[in-house]
């Protein structure tokens, strides 16, 4: 069939729910069409790598504070729109339920499953304020020069 | 024809009918076909598609009572 695999990359900056799943179901669909998919998480998108339980580590004031207002894990996050002080994302929730669509939660392992490769931004990480202990296992930590190499070669180059 | 399997994708959404369709065809030899069931309105577009793009063959697309079948030929 095909010589070598394409490529698809998308970053992930945003941190909302909404955003995210697009991301997601994004890089599942490139999966299932044989690209190789990286999913490149800066900014408030690494809120989508958090671990939802609390990770015991040695942080100082500022990177406690972050961690403390930033959503823990992707299904804490909210909405872009209709937010309404967390009412939305459980109404988005629902109606994902009634139509039999896939939850952020399990977008993720689904990819994980299809071998997306899930990198965390080390700067942001680092910005931020967070430990390799607080986001989930079977990710990779890079910079903008490894995110370049895959999207020169990306048939599909998103920003979200 | 020759169906080597069936796959039973309704009920669920994007972007699991071709998720799951890729899954079932991993399993496939070149020439097999799979038999694909979705009540997902959007596969009419996406399957074609995504076959096209993996070098497979739609062979017949049926729909009824709002069940769309797709027999697609492994490349």
């Amino acid at each position: 069939m095909s010589q070598q695999k394409k490529k698809t990359t998308i970053i992930l900056f945003s941190g909302d729910y909404d955003k995210a799943m697009a991301a997601y179901i994004i890089a599942n669909g490139a999966a299932a069409y044989d690209h190789d998919v990286t999913i490149f998480h800066t900014f408030w998108g690494l809120n989508a790598l958090r671990k939802d339980a609390h990770a015991p580590v040695q942080k100082g004031f500022l990177e406690k504070m972050f961690a403390k207002m930033m959503p823990r894990g992707a299904d804490r996050m909210g909405l872009s729109r209709m937010n309404f002080a967390g009412i939305g994302p459980k109404l988005i929730k629902h109606v994902i339920k009634k139509h039999n669509a896939m939850p952020l939660p399990q977008l993720i392992d689904m990819a994980k499953e299809q071998g997306v490769k899930l990198v965390a931004c080390q700067m942001t990480v680092d910005l931020l304020g967070l430990k390799p202990e607080e986001l989930i296992d079977g990710i990779e930590f890079a910079g903008v020069a490894a995110y370049l190499a895959d999207a020169s070669e990306g048939n599909v180059n998103l920003f979200i | 024809m020759n169906v080597a399997k069936v796959l039973d994708a309704k009920g669920l959404s994007c972007p699991m009918p071709v998720v799951k369709t890729k899954k079932a065809m991993d399993e496939l030899t070149s020439g097999q076909v799979l038999e694909v069931q979705t009540t997902d309105k959007g596969a009419n577009s996406d399957l074609p598609a995504w076959a096209q793009a993996s070098g497979h063959k739609v062979i017949d697309i049926k729909e009824e009572n709002g069940i769309l079948t797709f027999w697609i030929e492994k490349g």
